[in-house]
């Protein structure tokens, strides 16, 4: 037999264990990134070249080179500066960056889907640009965003089995760890997959549900 | 504005110039790092070969296949979208040898990779195939073509050219994701740059030698799918898009 019940079963809880650490890095994770990408976003539109074009450029380079080699620049170049991350603080950072950058486009689809009425509205009732952001602009621009965020935020937590290069204790890093010492790969390699889809169609039927209740509110 | 944009790109691109040549000696990294490119190049051209042919099939299949044929695909399409890619690569790495099974590692990144990207170009495909107007359908009905021929010479062309701008976006995923083959032992990129990095120590040079010439590579992906697109485009406005 090549599936082994019984060790299928020790596995478990150190696995669901490890799952926690995986849970943590994701939920961090796109927190930073929901933040970065908001500044990034509104950098990129600020009228000023200086600000605004290197900012885009930062964020096309971001988005097109490896989340890994972004994982390991932070986690090795860091240090050569005086600031030493521990892997988790730096595999968060890197997967916060990475998709800050993502979430910046969606924001800024957002940001452009606003009438140009609203800004005008604001001018004349002579609100401060800061208002005109946080009271205005901001809330018709995030909820017809939340879906393609969430998509975001199911491909982010598929990406966390990467911090595992830098030896972060999660999934995969537990099941690597578990298959070496035992030579057997197919049990806790195997979980790991179900894990992770079972985890991908929850958040994925969450979304739906919080995409429609959106727009329930919206028709209102 | 136009002139206060070019400045700033000057300034941005002299002061990044600066930045590089100050690395004393960052050459010597050069022709070892550019090796490993070409097995980057190579498995995101062999991917992207698999990724295509597998979201063509699982793409119409789901559209237009017999019952099992099209849940099937379904299957295909969630198992390798719902989990992670580097999950996928150590499976097909670690477990399929234990079945009996054992693949190069060099077969193991190409099958991996273009696995997952086809099947999110999958929905890309059937995305592209549906949005084609329902009157072409009916045009080919008219003109008492079989559905094959349908798809083929009508249905398929136009859908194409649709195609093209997503397929590119998954190209540099392509090439984003095979840094991953670097943890099962294929020498790309990615592993020089670890490699080189445990015997010099000079990180920072090499990991930004690295992400520029990933960089560049993307940059190239992107200016050759506009270039298709273009091409495509033309070639359906001629009328010879089959």
């Amino acid at each position: 037999m090549l599936w082994d019940w019984s060790y299928a079963f020790e596995i478990l809880p150190i696995l669901a264990q490890a799952s926690l650490v995986t849970i943590q890095a994701t939920l961090l994770g796109f927190v930073l990134a929901l933040v970065l990408g908001l500044v990034f976003a509104l950098l990129r539109m600020a009228k000023s070249p200086w600000i605004a074009l290197p900012v885009a450029t930062l964020v096309e380079f971001i988005r097109s080179t490896p989340l890994l080699i972004q994982i390991f620049f932070l986690y090795f170049v860091f240090p050569e500066f005086g600031v030493s991350l521990d892997a988790f603080t730096a595999g968060v950072i890197a997967l916060g960056l990475h998709y800050g950058t993502y979430c910046a486009e969606v924001y800024r689809a957002g940001l452009d889907n606003v009438p140009r009425g609203q800004w005008e509205a604001s001018t004349a009732l002579n609100l401060s640009p800061f208002h005109t952001f946080r009271d205005i602009i901001i809330p018709q621009a995030i909820p017809p965003v939340v879906p393609a965020l969430g998509n975001y935020f199911v491909a982010l937590f598929k990406e966390t089995p990467l911090l595992s290069a830098i030896a972060v204790l999660e999934l995969m890093q537990q099941a690597k760890i578990l298959g070496s010492t035992t030579f057997r790969y197919i049990e806790p390699i195997t979980l790991v997959g179900l894990f992770f889809l079972l985890f991908s169609l929850v958040a994925s039927a969450l979304i739906r549900m919080v995409e429609r209740r959106l727009n329930r509110i919206g028709a209102r | 504005m136009v002139m206060r944009k070019l400045v700033v790109v000057a300034v941005v691109s002299f002061s990044a110039g600066l930045a590089v040549a100050s690395f004393a000696g960052f050459r010597e990294f050069i022709p070892g790092l550019l090796e490993g490119a070409l097995v980057t190049i190579q498995i995101t051209l062999a991917g992207a070969v698999v990724a295509v042919i597998c979201a063509t099939v699982a793409g119409l299949a789901k559209m237009y296949a017999p019952w099992p044929l099209r849940w099937l695909a379904v299957v295909y399409i969630e198992l390798f979208r719902g989990t992670s890619a580097l999950v996928q690569l150590f499976w097909l790495f670690f477990v399929l040898p234990l079945f009996g099974v054992t693949l190069a590692p060099m077969t193991v990144a190409i099958a991996a990779l273009g696995l997952n990207i086809g099947a999110y170009g999958a929905e890309v495909v059937r995305g592209a195939v549906a949005a084609v107007p329902r009157g072409q359908w009916e045009a080919t009905t008219a003109l008492n073509m079989s559905r094959t021929q349908a798809l083929r010479r009508i249905i398929l062309p136009q859908a194409f050219v649709a195609m093209i701008p997503p397929w590119g976006n998954l190209f540099i995923e392509l090439l984003k994701s095979t840094a991953l083959v670097s943890l099962i032992t294929i020498s790309d990129l990615a592993f020089r740059a670890q490699q080189m990095n445990q015997t010099t120590f000079r990180t920072l040079e090499i990991f930004t030698i690295v992400l520029v010439i990933y960089l560049a590579i993307a940059s190239i992906i992107t200016v050759g799918m506009r270039a298709l697109e273009q091409k495509a485009v033309g070639a359906m406005v001629r009328g010879r898009g089959h």
